[in-house]
């Protein structure tokens, strides 16, 4: 394969490696039943905050550390005002995404355009020598090898052991869970707060690797926290697919910028754009089989025909959460 | 174990649910808890189960007394409870539902816990399927599901709140016979039911509840007469059969076929006459509901004829079949026929078709009162409908339906209900019937089948029968069609 569109993939996963961990995150999030939709200012916060710390520490895993320690807080106060408080999932997380994004803008000021920090990539011995695979894969930093265990360990765990059976337990049906022996809120909380330090860490992995520096309103991050939201569902909250929907989403967002200097006629601000559209309409051709017009053109196909489409939008079709955003009272 | 509760008392805001409930259950028996709806017996099955706890009073498990805080503490006592909605995961797998909640390391044991499950099926003679998913299961095998997990977890107590609700009458066998093995094996079964025949047919003896207290245990043999006494204070009795049919056709089917993921319906061809009562029986699963929406214009045939009124319908939507004067009340009340968080004035408003951009509040306060006063709802015109009882909640759909109408088609009209309040929604139909309306209805029950229809269809995965004469058909007939048996004449 050509050399530089092969080092333009491994781009592509460096740069998905921050929405990965934000989407996984919320995945976990969300399948506990809690939606906590503060994620694009929590990485826009945590950004800013772990390049400070960077910046002033000289220890950049101070910098992550702070990431996800300001992601784990975000996330607890979405946790105590919905869980305890019973109060609207949605209203809260839209605040606090707006309020995280206008403070990491203030505070971060001093910090703008500051030079600072940044991780290198440590290819790995022997795996970075595959062909093909080994530039793709092996030549990253380390919080790119971390998304991989992320990936593989966040599926196993949720589809594989018993308290990620439980997990999905919550988010169903919490009424069935509580009669099984678990603690719905108490597991609440945790899972609610373990998906926003994961949402947190995306944001030093911009700051202090993939885009690195603090650049405020300018920093090209506004935004990606509700990406990371979108792939999600698109993801149908599966840690797997929500990790195949970052990579293509970033692999739009590439494959704009490289078609820019070839498709000339095309102004740059639609290419710059596409990926959200085209985003869009995956999600559309993945949900596309609850719809009743599509049932109803289904039933006016030949039997083979409508037996293997059917077939196929019922394996694309996930559905939420049962209690996805339902507070859990026991009577 | 033997069970004994003791002065248990239980208040829910001004109600008290339970009044100095005092019950003595002996092992190896099974104890029958007889009631209408809202007398107090799932109250008290949930305090002796962890999910609520008692304002006072005692529980005493062979001779020791316990305090059950959470589900999770009774089920280590050996008490566990099948909730009348069982308390299952339904996108989640048969075995996944099984594991969930064991306790144990990270990573469950999946092939020793199917051959245990395996094993508990061959023993109880269930047939489920591990790997199936759970929503593809009807409510009975969800209920074999959660009778054997609780098994294998421990239980020495199984509580079984109404669950010959929604499962077809081969399955209530099966789970009868079940029970009694149980119990033989010196198990604790409390049985909560509302339905005479049930509980006359299978418990050693019958505790009556009454507007929150025991009012009186009995023994078999069982008289009637003397539980329905007990449990209403009074005597109640389902009226006489009356043909209501005119001659004239109301509804007209040619040749119908219809298809979902499942199953398959090939050519129906069916008269409806006005006035008329048909049931459609069958197990859960079987093509009913299918039938049932493609009359409602929810589902599109794929070939044939619908025609109401001399007007062919066939590829209309729902609402051109509303307009044509059919209205379809599903089963699910809360989640298809009512709107939570609305009140009974407010559902008025919506279902009646008035001009005017504002609401007149003092005309619909008055007519929702009307209603409210003929259909004997317990409850004000403020009141929102999910603060309503089951039986409310039926009445006040019946309430909104509008009149005239050409056809009614109801789900399980009496799911749930008790006698006294099944008899008087039938009556409420049947008046209905006398001005003309057509009812078509679903049912599990073959006695409501009986006793109401003029004409029976039964449906076996996908086939129809031809049309069964109420008057001269049997329960034994219907069981046998029901399970397969006797198609020939029919195909």
């Amino acid at each position: 394969m050509n050399e530089t569109i092969l080092i333009g993939l491994a781009g592509v996963i460096a740069a998905a490696t921050p929405v990965v961990f934000a989407s996984i995150g919320e995945t976990i999030t969300e399948r506990a039943g809690v939606i906590n939709l503060s994620a694009n200012g929590t990485i826009l916060l945590t950004a800013m905050a772990g390049f400070a710390v960077a910046v002033n520490t000289g220890s950049l895993l101070l910098g992550f550390l702070t990431g996800a320690l300001i992601g784990a807080l975000v996330a607890a106060i979405v946790a105590f005002s919905s869980i305890t408080l019973k109060q609207s999932q949605v209203a809260v997380g839209f605040v606090l995404a707006l309020m995280c994004r206008d403070l990491a803008y203030f505070l971060g000021d001093p910090y703008n355009s500051v030079s600072g920090p940044f991780l290198t990539p440590t290819p790995i011995p022997l795996l970075k020598d595959i062909p093909v695979l080994g530039t793709l894969l092996f030549k990253q930093d380390i919080l790119v090898y971390l998304s991989y265990l992320l990936i593989i360990g966040a599926a196993l765990y949720m589809f594989k052991t018993r308290p990620g059976l439980i997990l999905r337990g919550i988010g169903e049906r919490p009424a069935a869970a509580f009669v099984r022996g678990a603690n719905v809120n108490r597991l609440r909380y945790l899972y609610t707060i373990l998906g926003g330090a994961m949402v947190g860490l995306a944001g030093p992995m911009y700051s202090l690797s993939y885009k690195a520096g603090w650049k405020g309103t300018i920093s090209g991050l506004d935004g990606i926290g509700w990406i990371a939201l979108a792939i999600t569902i698109f993801g149908g909250w599966s840690p797997i697919k929500a990790a195949f929907g970052s990579y293509f989403f970033v692999f739009l967002q590439w494959l704009g910028l490289v078609l820019q200097s070839s498709l000339t006629n095309i102004p740059s601000q639609v290419l710059q754009v596409a990926p959200f559209p085209l985003m869009i309409l995956a999600l559309l051709l993945v949900n596309i089989g609850n719809a009743e017009w599509v049932e109803r053109a289904l039933a006016a196909m030949p039997d083979r025909l409508r037996h293997l489409i059917s077939g196929l939008l019922r394996s694309l079709r996930s559905s939420p959460p049962a209690s996805l955003g339902v507070p859990f009272e026991n009577e | 174990m033997n069970v004994e509760l003791r002065h248990i008392h239980k208040h829910f805001g001004k109600v008290h649910a339970n009044n100095d409930i005092t019950l003595k259950i002996p092992s190896g028996s099974i104890q029958g808890i007889l009631g209408e709806n809202g007398a107090g017996k799932s109250t008290l099955m949930k305090i002796l189960s962890g999910f609520i706890q008692a304002d006072s009073g005692e529980i005493e498990l062979d001779g020791k007394i316990v305090t059950i805080t959470t589900p999770a503490d009774a089920i280590r006592y050996g008490i566990g409870m099948l909730h009348q909605d069982p308390l299952d995961f339904p996108p989640l797998k048969v075995i996944d539902n099984f594991i969930l909640g064991q306790p144990g390391g990270l990573f469950p044991r999946r092939r020793q816990a199917v051959k245990e499950f395996m094993d508990l099926c061959g023993h109880y003679g269930f047939k489920l399927n591990p790997e199936a998913y759970l929503e593809t299961l009807t409510v009975g095998e969800r209920q074999q599901l959660e009778i054997i997990r609780l098994l294998w977890l421990g239980a020495k107590v199984l509580i079984l709140d109404e669950p010959t609700t929604g499962i077809s009458a081969l399955q209530k066998e099966k789970l009868f016979e079940t029970l009694k093995v149980l119990a033989k094996e010196n198990k604790t079964i409390i049985f909560v039911s509302h339905k005479l025949e049930d509980v006359e047919g299978l418990c050693d003896r019958v505790a009556v509840f009454q507007r929150g207290k025991l009012v009186g245990e009995v023994k078999p043999p069982y008289k009637t007469e003397e539980l329905v006494q007990l449990m209403f204070g009074k005597a109640v009795s389902p009226g006489c059969r009356e043909y209501t049919g005119l001659n004239d056709i109301a509804v007209k089917l040619e040749n119908l076929s219809l298809e979902d993921a499942r199953l398959q319906i090939k050519h129906v061809n069916l008269e409806i006459r006005r006035g008329e009562v048909i049931g459609l029986a069958g197990m859960e699963g079987s093509g009913q509901r299918l039938f049932l929406r493609a009359l409602a214009g929810l589902q599109r045939p794929n070939t044939g004829r619908i025609v109401v009124d001399g007007v062919d319908m066939s590829g209309k939507n729902y609402h051109a079949f509303m307009k044509h004067g059919i209205t379809y009340v599903p089963a699910a009340r809360l989640e298809e026929g009512l709107i939570p968080g609305l009140s009974l004035m407010e559902h008025v408003v919506l279902s009646e078709e008035k001009p005017g951009f504002f609401i007149d509040t003092g005309s619909a306060t008055a007519e929702t009162n009307r209603k409210i006063d003929e259909y004997y709802i317990r409850g004000t015109a403020a009141s929102r409908v999910e603060a309503l009882s089951g039986g409310n909640q039926q009445r006040a759909l019946l309430a909104l339906l509008r009149s005239p109408l050409n056809l009614v088609l109801l789900e399980h009209p009496t799911r749930g209900l008790d006698i006294e309040s099944a008899i008087w929604i039938w009556s409420k139909l049947k008046d209905r019937c006398r001005q003309c309306t057509s009812i078509v209805f679903i049912s599990s029950d073959l006695e409501e089948i009986l006793q109401y229809s003029d004409y029976i269809l039964v449906f076996f995965g996908g086939k129809v029968s031809k049309p069964l004469e109420a008057a001269t058909t049997s329960v034994a007939r219907l069981g046998e069609l029901i399970g397969g048996k006797g198609w020939e004449e029919h195909s």
